[in-house]
């Protein structure tokens, strides 16, 4: 089973018609919606896990954007602070996701934000909170 | 001691810094030198061999003195961002411990706690330039009337502030692993259940007292990288233990020897002291210690050779055992099977992590070398050694 977190900004048109209840019916995808706001704009946004077959996730997906429903995975907005980070590794035992893992032979701590599921969970384990999670960030600053 | 080949001694190695004329190599090049050409060769050509460690260290805090205010005041409890320093010591000098918590932190209360800020990040805070809130209550005197003072401090503004750590540089450490079954936060990290990873905290080859197992080059007054600038060593830490169990090489395959340090906190950076959040554990700090070894004899030489290899560490239960004194250990594992990322613990894989930096402390080596190899950096001869404390 495949589950990921999207942020979907829905168009004004859009915004009041039930496109997401398809999800289940067609796509044998099932949703959690974990936020969900009508911005200014009357434009929509919703933070949504989608569970289900990874090619059926897929093809719900651009069912939406067929909709001109614009989707962020949510891994894209787990960050690295560089600056912040000292190399230690302390979260390489913890991705699921091999997501941070060490270089060797030079044992520096990548972070590859490719393979992030965006779990969240480096971010309390890391002794320096140098991994952030920008997305409640991001929804706050769209509603302002 | 046995008779040596060769012979160097302290101010020897000075008076070529002082050319330019030193050999001056970190603890991982030395491994390769001591290989190719045996201790006895690599002491005729190597000078010094820097080593470097950034971990989490405990026991580490800042003595400081934040000056009089009008009315003066002799403070019995003192704050930094709300963390609490140590004031028992007279009417404006404080120690703010690291591994303090501020005093509205919600600790453990909703577990596992996450410990956002400590005495670490307000020293860090500090070297980062930033202005931090103090405030000094006191029950007032004839000669320091004052009662309460607030005031915005910046590291400029302090008329002193010492970094001393009474405990750095732990001479190798316990592998943490967790046999039970939930989820464990310890001063080792997260570990999972069912002994699905363990961590470490050495830089091994490139630890310091992994270099000088015995202690033979170091003690009060040897000039060391501490923070970023310059420190010293002015004992052997808390906890010191040299009778701890060794190899043949010498490293103990134990937690052993640790070191007593300190430095002038304001030519440090808080790029090389860090506050450290460990999470359901508390908050800590991570500092950032280079010490120089003088290669004075092909003993020496060899010592510093070691290579991760060759030094090894026990893996200890953290869901028990280490909390109630059983002595047991269910692997014995070298620091290259740890770095590979995968060791071997009862017949199963598990997958390693370490809290200590390999790539700062190689950073940290690196630097020492520049600093000593440009001749701004000559050793100190110890006014006592370390093995004879
Ligand atoms: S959010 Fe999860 S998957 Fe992504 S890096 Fe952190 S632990 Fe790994
Ligand atoms: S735990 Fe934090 S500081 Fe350590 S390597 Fe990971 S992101 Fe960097």
């Amino acid at each position: 089973m495949y589950s990921r977190i999207y942020v979907l900004r829905f168009p004004r048109e859009t915004s009041d018609k039930p496109i997401i209840s398809k999800l289940v019916k067609q796509y044998d995808v099932e949703f959690n919606i974990l936020k969900a706001t009508i911005l200014p704009h009357d434009e929509g946004l919703m933070v949504l896990e989608l569970t289900g077959h990874k090619n059926n996730i897929r093809e719900a997906l651009d069912y939406l954007k067929s909709f001109g429903v614009s989707i962020e995975s949510v891994s894209t907005i787990i960050r690295r602070d560089d600056d912040k980070c000292f190399q230690c590794g302390a979260c390489t035992g913890i991705c699921p996701a091999s997501a941070l893992y060490v270089q060797r032979p030079e044992m520096a701590v990548v972070f590859d934000t490719d393979k992030c599921t965006g779990c969240g969970l480096c971010v309390p384990v890391c002794p320096v909170r140098a991994m952030e999670v920008s997305l409640d960030q991001s929804v706050n600053a769209l509603k302002a | 001691m046995k008779e040596h080949k060769v012979t160097k001694t302290i101010a020897e190695i000075n008076e070529r810094i002082r050319k330019g004329e030193a050999v001056v190599v970190t603890a991982e090049e030395m491994v390769g030198i001591v290989r190719e050409n045996g201790p006895e060769e690599a002491a005729r050509r190597i000078d010094v061999v820097t080593t470097g460690t950034f971990s989490p260290m405990c026991s580490s805090g800042a003595f400081l003195n934040f000056g009089q205010t009008l009315p003066t005041i002799k403070a019995a409890r003192v704050w930094l961002n709300n963390v609490p320093a140590y004031a028992g010591l007279a009417a404006v000098d404080i120690f703010l411990g690291g591994a303090e918590p501020a005093e509205d932190d919600p600790l453990n209360k909703v577990f596992p706690g996450e410990f956002r800020y400590g005495g670490g990040h307000v020293i860090e805070d500090l070297l980062a330039g930033k202005k931090v809130k103090l405030k000094a209550v006191a029950y007032g005197t004839d000669c320091y009337p004052n009662t309460i003072m607030e005031k915005e401090i910046t590291l400029a503004d302090l008329p002193n502030a010492l970094l001393v750590n009474p405990r750095n540089c732990y001479q190798n450490y316990n592998c943490a692993i967790n046999l039970s079954d939930k989820t464990i936060y310890t001063y080792m990290g997260t570990l999972r259940p069912r002994g699905k990873n363990v961590n470490y905290a050495t830089s091994g080859e490139l630890s310091p007292l992994l270099n000088d197992p015995l202690y033979r080059t170091i003690g009060l007054g040897s000039k060391i990288f501490l923070g970023g600038g310059t420190g010293y060593i002015t004992w052997h830490g808390t906890q010191h233990n040299p009778h701890a169990m060794r190899l043949a090489n010498q490293t103990p395959c134990r937690p052993a020897g640790t070191l007593m340090v300190q430095g002038e906190l304001k030519q440090m950076s808080a790029r090389w002291i860090k506050g450290i959040s460990m999470q359901g554990y508390g908050t800590t700090i991570a500092v950032g210690v280079g010490v120089p070894i003088p290669v004075l004899n092909e003993e020496i030489a060899g010592y510093t050779g070691v290579s991760d290899a060759e030094i090894m560490t026990q893996v200890v239960d953290y869901s028990y055992d280490c909390s109630h004194g059983v002595d047991r250990n269910y692997a014995e594992v070298s620091y290259a099977e740890l770095k590979s990322g995968q060791i071997e613990v009862n017949g199963r894989k598990v997958a390693t992590a370490s809290l200590s930096s390999v790539v700062r402390a190689r950073e940290i080596a690196e630097i020492l070398r520049e600093w000593i190899k440009s001749g701004d950096f000559t050793l100190t001869e110890p006014v006592k050694l370390i093995c004879d404390m």
